[in-house]
């Protein structure tokens, strides 16, 4: 008994001597209450360096993590545990965070880097004038594919996937509203579409699809498509850039019928302790260098108009990831059907999941 | 005293079953009672008895019956031959180690080692049978889960094995009973309860398991697992994820009791 009782103080008195000594180093490197900053993004979408370029030119001190799906963000921002000062929604995430009065509005004076983006990316439904989010980066969901494979089909419309010749060949992402969305997209129907026949119909369309159907993953998809494990993939438009950085004989494409633009905004959410931090990030992240400097390392597109002079013109020429303005116009945003509608998307792509060869 | 304090020794334990097993459970029960607005309803029970439903509990059970009854053919041989070996607890070790790797990492290797251009298909080529697609079907989910589930058969089983009084073999040899006589009568019916073990231990996770459907059959598997996970994850009707999660946990106590009756009859 005296044994079991001492070996019980020795570990309540080494926790508490780790806990301190944690603290003293927290303290010692100026991670403090109010000279933090905790930025919550998704997984690999950030040069990390910057975050270094922002410590030293603010003093203050970033406490960095991430997520991988936009629920998974939802549900620990509103829990609160966390108090995060910054977040990188996506649209739709970001009516329901508005919805639900999760966020902070944003002072537009303390962010004059804000005259650097694009107004085509500005004022947008999701978010009019801008309220609550600024606009991070953005791209599509479209077609990748390889040449060599497929032989003279161009993907310039949906309904080429339902080609015979692409027997168990095509790998698709592991989101209903993408999947279900460009079947939509392949009858001229609204991405944003409620109608549950026509839903109905988009899923039975899908059906057909399915001798084609390789597999359905998640973002091991990029890894498969640069080891030509499948010829073709519907993806984002980020993925796809990755994956032709690692494998140039890749092609991307977003059908001409239509298909999804999407943005990824930064918001701050209500639980923030330190907004002031908070808008200096996000003008720091708006500075055309740095914007810039980031859109190399994450391959994804910048919404920053002057960032895209510091960029290889190369990639900034580049049709498939910088489409002009009467491209994007032809492209629709998610909105946010509500919980309800979004269940019923989910259980038609569930239930075309379990549709057997 | 003696008895007071032996109360208090129960104290850990009880909190333990009360806050993580039993709240866990009843919070299960509630939550399925409740529609993704939050009001209640026995919507979610409709539900489930619907086809899409149905299907997927049917083939839940089909494939973890599979899993199992693989594992099972594999393991048992597996541990017979280890209790004769030499050094058996070395061998015991080899066999576990691969089990404290995580799965994910597992089943990215595979995706490497089954994909068109891995060792798999190098080897089938070699061999002159060609190359054939093995990721993302029904065998390789089969063959990666077993590969996953093997140490936890053959450890309850190598067990039973190894307790097994050698005397009653020799006895069952004298009498003049064959090998397999031997091993039908003697040996095998009292490592049943190493089986039944095994067999729980790998029926019961095989039931609900999620990432592999994803990563090594490509989702053309769908187990209750994947329902669940999609749930609560991206539908968030946390509702309709607990209800599944209720007739997972009713199953489970179904298998139990049928695995666990008739405790050590032969002895």
């Amino acid at each position: 008994m005296k044994q079991l009782v001492r070996a019980l103080i020795i570990v309540f008195v080494v926790s508490f001597g780790l806990l301190y000594i944690v603290n003293r180093l927290n303290t010692a490197q100026g991670y403090t209450g109010d000279n933090t900053l905790t930025v919550y993004n998704w997984g690999d979408y950030i040069d990390m360096d910057i975050l270094d370029q922002f410590e030293e030119e603010t003093g203050i001190k970033v406490i960095y993590e991430t997520f991988d799906s936009n629920e998974a963000m939802l549900t620990k921002i509103q829990q609160g545990g966390t108090s995060y000062d910054i977040a990188v929604p996506s649209e739709y995430a970001i009516e329901k965070m508005e919805e639900e009065d999760l966020l902070l509005p944003i002072d537009h004076v303390k962010i004059p880097n804000l005259q650097y983006i694009d107004s085509r990316f500005l004022d947008l439904s999701f978010d009019e004038n801008n309220k609550y989010s600024i606009p991070y980066f953005w791209g599509t969901v479209g077609i990748l594919y390889n040449p060599d494979e497929v032989g003279d089909i161009s993907f310039s419309e949906w309904d080429d996937l339902w080609d015979p010749s692409l027997k168990n060949d095509i790998l698709l992402v592991d989101g209903a509203r993408e999947v279900i969305g460009f079947s939509l997209n392949s009858m001229n129907y609204s991405l944003n579409e409620t109608n549950k026949a026509r839903l109905v119909e988009a899923k039975e369309k899908l059906d057909l699809l399915t001798p084609n159907i390789k597999a359905i993953v998640g973002d091991e998809i990029r890894l498969l498509m640069q080891n030509e494990e499948a010829a073709v993939a519907v993806l984002w438009s980020g993925i796809a850039q990755d994956a032709i950085w690692e494998n140039d004989k890749l092609e991307y494409v977003v059908p001409e019928q239509g298909s999804n633009l999407w943005f990824d905004n930064m918001v701050i959410p209500k639980t923030s302790k330190n907004p002031e931090a908070a808008h200096q990030f996000i003008n720091f992240m708006l500075d055309p260098e740095i914007a810039a400097q980031n859109a190399d390392y994450v391959g994804y597109s910048t919404p920053n108009r002057e960032a895209l002079k510091h960029l290889d013109e190369e990639t900034v020429n580049d049709e498939r990831f910088y489409p002009d303005e009467e491209t994007t116009d032809n492209l629709e945003v998610y909105e946010n059907l509500g919980k309800r509608m979004l269940a019923f998307y989910n259980d038609l792509f569930l239930e075309f999941k379990m549709h057997r060869k | 005293m003696k008895a007071k304090s032996r109360n208090y020794y129960l104290i850990p334990y009880i909190l333990w079953i009360a806050l993580f097993v039993i709240t866990p459970i009843l919070l299960v029960v509630y939550y399925s009672f409740f529609n993704i607005e939050g009001e209640f309803t026995f919507e979610n029970y409709q539900k489930f008895f619907t086809p899409v439903y149905l299907k997927m509990t049917f083939s839940s059970f089909w494939y973890a019956f599979l899993i199992t009854f693989f594992t099972f053919i594999i393991a048992y041989p597996t541990a017979y031959l280890l209790t004769k070996t030499k050094h058996k607890q070395l061998w015991l070790l080899l066999i576990i180690v691969p089990s404290w790797i995580n799965l994910l990492l597992k089943a990215y290797a595979f995706i490497g080692i089954f994909g068109t251009y891995g060792a798999a298909n190098n080897f089938l080529e070699v061999m002159g049978v060609g190359g054939k697609q093995i990721l993302f079907t029904d065998f390789s989910f089969v063959f990666v889960s077993v590969y996953i589930f093997l140490p936890f058969m053959i450890l309850p089983i190598f067990n039973a094995l190894d307790k097994l009084n050698p005397s009653l073999v020799d006895a069952a040899k004298d009498l003049g009973a064959s090998g397999w006589t031997t091993f039908k009568r003697v040996t095998f019916p009292l490592t049943l309860d190493g089986v039944k073990a095994g067999c729980q231990i790998v029926f019961i996770p095989a039931l609900s398991l999620f990432m592999l459907t994803r990563l090594i059959a490509g989702n053309r598997v769908i187990t209750l697992g994947t329902a669940i996970e999609q749930h609560f994850l991206v539908t968030q009707d946390w509702g309709m994820g607990a209800t599944i999660a209720v007739f997972l946990i009713i199953a489970m106590v179904i298998i139990m009791l049928i695995t666990g009756k008739r405790k050590g009859g032969v002895m």
